[in-house]
C-alpha cells in the first residue's frame, strides 16, 4: 500500500521545513558581515601605482569611453611626468580595457564594491585618490601575481557563535554542515 | 461568578447603579483590548521572525532587541501614509469596510475565558456568538471589494464569500462533538469539562475544526482571496494608511482569536499545571500559531475549486460522520473511560482520512470528477 497520496506527502513537507528552523540563517547582514569578494573581480575604478606609470596614454587610448583624462610634461631626465591623471568613473564601464593594455602594470582594477558618492563632481576621481590606499586594494584582474596574493571568494558564511559570533565560516564548513553549495 | 461581576458588586454598595454597570464594562474592555492588541503586535512580529527561520534567513532584527519593535515602526510608516479612496469608488462603503472587518474581530474575545473567573462575558452561549461574530467581517471584506470598485478587489471578495460559506459549515458541525461532550455552549463549562484535552477525545474534530479557521481567518494554504500572483494584494488594493491598518491588524486578530477559540475548545483553555492559567494560555496560543506559520512556510496555495472541493468533499462529510460518531459515543460510551473514547476516536480519524485522501486521488492528484 503506498502512502504517498494518503496525506504523506504533505507530511514530508512539513518534515523539511521543520527541518529547516535549525539550519543556520543564510542571510549576510551586509554592513556588518562582508563576503570576500572573487579574486579577479573587476570592482571600484581603478588603483594606479605613479611610481611605475610612464605616462604612455596606453590606457587613455584603450578607454572605449574616452574616460581617462591624462596630461604630461617632459621632466628632466628625458621621462614624462604626469600632472594630470583622472577617471570621471561615473561613466566608466569596468571593462578593464586599461588595466589589460598597460604595459608597465601600473593600472590594476579595485577589489572594493562602495562607490556611492553624493555629487556628480565626486565621481570624477584625481590622481592622488586613485592611488594605493586602505579603501583601495587592487584585485587580481589580468594580474596573476596581484591574485595569488588575495584570499579565496566566500559563497556562503556561518555564524559561529563559538568564536565570539564574529568570526565567518567558508564553504569547506558548509559543506561539512550538509548544506552544499 | 466571574471577576468583574464581583466588582460589580462591590461597587453596587457604594455607587449609583448605573456607574456601578458601566465602570467595571469599562475596565475589563480596556484590559482585554490591550492585551489584545499587544499580542497582535507581538504575533505580527513572531511570524516574521518564525518565517525568517523556516525560510532560513533571519528576519527583522534591527530595532531593539532581536527586532521586537519592527511592529511598531510598521505600524508608524503605515499611519504616516497618505490615505487613498478610489475616484469612482463606494466612499461610504469603502469607508466603512476596514470597521466591519476589525471590530468583530475583537468581540469575539468577549468569550475567550482567560483564567478560571477571568472573562469578560460569561454567555450561556457562548460558542454560538463567537461562530456568529466571527462570520459578519465577511461582509466587511465583501464591502471593501465593492466599494474599492477594482476587478481584483471583486474577485477577492467573492472568493472570500465563497470560502467563509464553506468553511463555517464543517467548522460549526466540528463545534457541535465538542458541545456534545462538554454538554454545554458557555466557553467556561467547556473549559471546564476538560479533564482530559478535547484534542485526544475529538482528534477528527480537531483537524476540521483548525482546517477550516485556518480557511476562515484567510491565511495559507487557503489564502486565496489575497493571492499577490494572481489577484495582486485581493480585498485590501485600494486601501491605505490607516484603513489598510486596520485589515492588517483585523487580519492578525483574527489568527489569535482562533488559536483562543481551538486553545478553549481542543487545548484545555488555560488550565494546566504548575504554571498560572494566563501563562498557559499563553503558550498554548503560541503553539496554536507557531503551526500555522509551518504550515504557510510549508504549503502551496490551493486553487480555488481545489478549495471547494475540499470544504464541500472533504472537511463536511467527514465533520458530519464525526458528528454521528460522537454522538453515539456520548449516548452509549460515556459511561465507561475516557480513555476508550480516546481510542476509538483515534481509530476512526485515522481511517476516516485514509478513507477521503483515497477519495481526493481520484483522477491522478485532480479533485475535479
Amino acid at each position: 500500500m503506498k502512502f504517498e497520496r494518503y496525506g504523506i506527502g504533505i507530511a514530508k513537507g512539513m518534515a523539511v521545513t521543520f527541518k529547516h528552523l535549525f539550519r543556520a540563517p543564510i542571510t549576510v547582514q551586509y554592513p556588518e558581515e562582508k563576503l570576500i569578494v572573487s579574486r579577479r573581480i573587476r570592482g571600484n575604478e581603478l588603483v594606479w601605482y605613479p611610481d611605475k606609470c610612464t605616462g604612455c596614454a596606453t590606457c587613455a587610448k584603450s578607454c572605449p569611453q574616452g574616460n581617462i583624462e591624462i596630461a604630461t610634461h617632459v621632466g628632466d631626465k628625458n621621462n614624462y611626468v604626469v600632472d594630470k591623471f583622472e577617471v570621471d568613473t561615473g561613466r566608466c564601464m569596468f571593462c578593464g580595457l586599461c588595466v589589460e593594455a598597460c604595459p608597465f602594470d601600473a593600472l590594476a582594477m579595485g577589489s572594493s564594491y562602495e562607490r556611492a558618492q553624493h555629487r556628480r563632481k565626486q565621481l570624477v576621481l584625481s590622481k592622488e585618490e586613485l592611488q594605493l590606499s586602505d579603501v583601495r586594494q587592487p584585485s587580481g584582474y589580468a594580474r596573476p601575481k596581484i591574485e595569488a596574493s588575495l584570499p579565496k571568494q566566500s559563497l556562503l558564511i556561518y555564524w559561529d557563535k563559538k568564536e565570539g559570533g564574529q568570526k565567518l565560516s567558508w564553504l569547506g564548513l558548509s559543506k561539512k554542515r550538509g548544506r552544499g553549495v | 461568578m466571574t471577576l468583574l461581576e464581583q466588582f460589580r458588586l462591590w461597587l453596587g454598595g457604594i455607587w449609583p447603579d448605573w456607574a456601578a454597570y458601566v465602570l467595571p464594562a469599562v475596565v475589563g474592555i480596556v484590559i482585554v483590548l490591550g492585551f489584545v492588541l499587544t499580542l497582535v503586535i507581538v504575533f505580527i512580529w513572531y511570524e516574521r521572525r518564525l518565517l525568517g527561520r523556516f525560510q532560513i534567513r533571519l528576519g527583522p532584527n534591527r530595532l531593539g532587541p532581536e527586532g521586537i519593535f519592527q511592529p511598531l515602526a510598521t505600524a508608524v510608516k503605515i499611519l504616516l501614509k497618505e490615505d487613498i479612496v478610489p475616484a469612482k469608488g463606494d466612499k461610504v462603503v469603502h469607508w466603512l469596510a476596514p470597521l466591519i472587518v476589525f471590530v468583530p474581530v475583537v468581540m469575539i474575545f468577549a468569550v475567550v475565558p482567560f483564567g478560571e473567573r477571568a472573562i469578560l462575558a460569561d454567555l450561556n452561549v457562548g460558542i454560538v456568538y463567537v461562530v456568529a461574530i466571527s462570520s459578519v467581517s465577511v461582509v466587511g471584506i465583501y464591502m471593501a471589494g465593492w466599494g474599492s470598485n477594482n476587478k481584483y478587489a471583486l474577485i477577492a471578495a467573492l472568493r472570500t464569500v465563497a470560502q467563509m460559506v464553506s468553511y463555517e459549515l464543517p467548522i460549526v458541525l466540528s463545534i457541535l462533538g465538542v458541545v456534545l461532550v462538554a454538554g454545554s455552549l458557555s466557553m467556561t463549562q467547556i473549559v471546564a469539562s476538560q479533564k482530559i484535552p478535547f484534542l485526544l477525545l475529538q482528534p477528527l474534530g480537531f483537524l476540521i475544526f483548525f482546517l477550516g479557521t485556518v480557511a476562515e481567518m484567510n491565511r495559507c494554504p487557503f489564502d486565496l482571496l489575497e493571492a499577490d500572483s494572481e489577484i495582486v494584494a485581493g480585498y485590501h488594493i485600494e486601501y491605505s494608511g490607516m484603513k489598510f491598518a486596520m485589515f492588517y491588524l483585523g487580519e492578525y486578530g483574527h489568527a489569535l482569536a482562533y488559536a483562543c477559540i481551538i486553545t478553549t475548545l481542543f487545548l484545555s483553555g488555560w488550565q494546566g499545571p504548575l504554571l498560572p492559567p494566563i501563562l498557559w494560555l499563553l503558550v498554548k496560543i503560541m503553539a496554536v500559531f507557531s503551526l500555522i506559520v509551518w504550515m504557510r512556510a510549508t504549503l502551496p496555495r490551493l486553487r480555488v475549486d481545489q478549495l471547494m472541493a475540499f470544504a464541500w468533499k472533504g472537511l463536511l462529510p467527514m465533520a458530519i460522520i464525526n458528528l454521528f460518531i460522537v454522538a453515539a459515543e456520548v449516548l452509549w460510551l460515556s459511561e465507561i473511560t475516557p480513555w476508550l473514547m480516546v481510542a476509538v476516536n483515534f481509530v476512526f480519524a485515522g481511517v476516516l482520512v485514509l478513507l477521503w485522501s483515497k477519495l481526493f486521488t481520484l483522477g491522478g492528484g485532480r479533485v475535479e470528477v
